[in-house]
């Protein structure tokens, strides 16, 4: 009696370790699948954006990258004024972001008294939190019109007369234009390079920090002499980052740049980036080669953003790795 | 002479050191100022549209009044479906790389890829979603919509649900396992209970993101001036009727433009301080 009892719960465990280690299997392979998943979406990114492309890429060949023209009549499309267009504002926007960005990560790090430190740092969080149409309304009526009757008029008038500025600074006033798009990413992006230099400032050990002190450096010494460069490579790869935010940025720019197909050497002009190109277009383009070479402009976009923000990735790693030794 | 000398370096260094310090808190004064003066501007033009018919009414025609409710429902319905369908397979991502494959090359790779999804241009989402949903079936529609927000649901809710795992201390799952829970039930009843705040908080920011993102919309889900609870067919939402209706000449439309600008502000800032505070507690403890 009890023998047979005994071989029936030892029937049942095994029946449960089994069963375990299916459901255990099945778990297992799931999260797997889900993780390859993520690969997969990016290839299928890539694989796609390709095959879009493909039409307008076979016909007019690497001469798309440094045709200027786009005209959707004659069906003659290059990339050369929108690609112009993103690297100009984005880089207009890392040099005014940059500075201010370690500013105020200086400051949050070193001046800012402990209890207003955590407040302060979520506010400037903030500001990476609100949808980028939110810039791009702000921008068109708010912004916009207080550049065209105050900073661009003053800019124009201060650089009249000194070569090679002029050109850059040259009217009439429109407001809405590069350096309009140019200043809203540089205030989309501060937060991004804040809260990443704020992180590896704080990676910086604090034996090097007070062995600079004691030797009686001045807290800017002692931030321009030790914290900075020993995290000169996560700096860069905060940079980076914002530099590849600013580069696939879409709606705020969108509304403010002004959509003309066309480079001048005016910071003031309106111009085009590759993403207000495609939200502008894409909709409202009829043909099949318009189609695909606005997918075209998103191929570039593309192979662009990854390249760096996979070197901010790696440049990141590196420091944390540092950091973990 | 050389005191004279060593005192002009030391005021000089002091100076320098003085201005430097000034212009750190100028910056963070400008960064302040900037958010103030966002927030600002946002809730005087939009505070001035707010009345019952905006959250009762359609999105009118030009010159006429109305509301943004097609619009608010567009945006709730395809948000949904994001997080319903993104979420799953975010967090069962993140359950490999933190728990399965903590230190297999894939989770490297997976980790790298993820990082770069995660700040990928949105607008290249949608392009991504144009091709591989509304070309095959030959019309926009709310349902690609939700797909481009669930791509974009994703890598919000990977990262945090690996960070999140990954500080669950490993005495707690070798508890589980000693006496004798498989691997999966371990994971289920012991380390999702305790990440639980943070993946929720991922959850959250992932919400907080897509429901202000317009480019992946534009030409997924386009746009619909009537109410439609079909997803098949195109579908209205806040930030695409936001768009469309500031860039038009018309006053009204504007105005509801703001008011719809004040809304999505109020719901993003709110999900992700809401958020913030669910893992501050857990910092504090």
């Amino acid at each position: 009696m009890t023998l047979v009892a005994t071989a029936q719960s030892m029937r049942d465990r095994e029946a449960t370790v089994r069963r375990f280690a299916l459901t255990d299997t099945i778990f297992h392979n799931t999260a797997k699948g889900a993780a390859i998943l993520v690969l997969l979406i990016l290839s299928g990114v890539a694989i796609s954006l390709v095959a879009g492309s493909w039409e307008a890429l076979s016909k007019f060949g690497p001469a798309f990258l440094t045709t200027e023209s786009w005209n959707p009549v004659t069906e003659n499309f290059g990339a050369l004024a929108p690609i112009y267009g993103t690297v100009v504002t984005s880089a207009v926007a890392i040099l005014i972001a940059v500075p201010i960005g370690i500013g105020i990560a200086i400051f949050l790090t070193e001046l800012c008294p402990r209890p207003l430190r955590r407040p302060i740092g979520i506010a400037v969080e903030l500001l990476a939190g609100i949808p980028s149409i939110i810039y791009g309304i702000w921008g068109l009526f708010v912004f916009a019109p207080f550049l065209q009757t105050t900073v661009q008029p003053f800019l124009i008038a201060l650089f009249k007369n000194i070569p090679v500025l002029n050109s850059v600074f040259a009217g009439p006033p429109y407001g809405i234009g590069m350096l309009t798009s140019a200043l809203i990413l540089a205030i989309m992006v501060l937060p991004f390079i804040t809260s990443i230099t704020k992180d590896v400032f704080d990676t910086v050990p604090s034996v090097l920090k007070e062995s600079a002190y004691g030797i009686g450096c001045t807290t800017w010494e002692v931030m321009r002499r030790i914290v900075v460069p020993y995290t000169r490579v996560g700096i860069m790869g905060g940079v980076m980052l914002g530099l590849g935010r600013a580069l696939g940025e879409t709606m705020a720019v969108t509304f403010v740049i002004g959509n003309a197909h066309r480079i001048s050497a005016s910071l003031l002009a309106p111009g085009t980036t590759i993403s207000a190109t495609i939200a502008n277009e894409f909709t409202e383009a009829d043909g099949d080669l318009y189609t695909s070479s606005l997918v075209a402009l998103g191929l570039i976009l593309f192979v662009l953003t990854f390249l760096i923000l996979a070197l901010a990735r790696y440049m990141l790693m590196r420091i944390e790795r540092k950091a973990g030794a | 002479m050389t005191v004279a000398a060593a005192t002009s370096l030391h005021s000089r260094r002091k100076v320098r050191n003085s201005a430097m310090m000034t212009l750190c808190v100028v910056a963070a004064g400008i960064g302040l100022a900037w958010l103030a003066l966002i927030l600002g501007a946002l809730v005087w033009k939009g505070l001035a549209g707010v009345n019952l018919a905006v959250f009762t009414e359609m999105t009118p025609p030009p010159g006429d009044a109305g509301g943004l409710l097609n619009a608010i429902y567009g945006s709730v319905v395809m948000t949904v479906i994001a997080v319903a369908v993104g979420t799953p397979v975010g967090v069962m991502a993140g359950t490999y790389m933190a728990e399965y494959g903590r230190f297999s090359k894939l989770t490297t790779v997976v980790r790298f890829i993820n990082d770069i999804l995660l700040s990928a241009p949105s607008i290249i989402i949608g392009l991504f979603v144009y091709e591989l949903v509304v070309r095959p079936m030959g019309h926009f529609s709310a349902l690609a919509g939700a797909v481009a927000l669930a791509i974009l649901v994703i890598p919000v809710v990977v990262r945090t649900t690996e960070d999140m795992l990954n500080l669950v201390p490993n005495t707690l799952r070798e508890a589980g396992t000693a006496i004798g829970a498989p691997r999966w039930i371990v994971i289920r009843s012991v380390a999702y209970r305790a990440a639980l705040s943070g993946i929720v908080t991922g959850i959250l920011l992932s919400i907080a993101r897509i429901s202000g993102e317009t480019a992946p919309l534009l030409f997924t889900a386009l746009n619909n001036q009537f109410w439609s609870s079909n997803l098949n067919a195109p579908m209205a939402s806040l930030p695409v009727t936001i768009f469309q209706f500031a860039l038009s000449p018309y006053e009204e439309w504007q105005q509801l433009a703001w008011t719809g600008a004040l809304i999505i502000t109020l719901t993003v800032l709110g999900l992700s301080i809401f958020a913030r505070s669910l893992t501050g507690r857990r910092e504090d403890r």
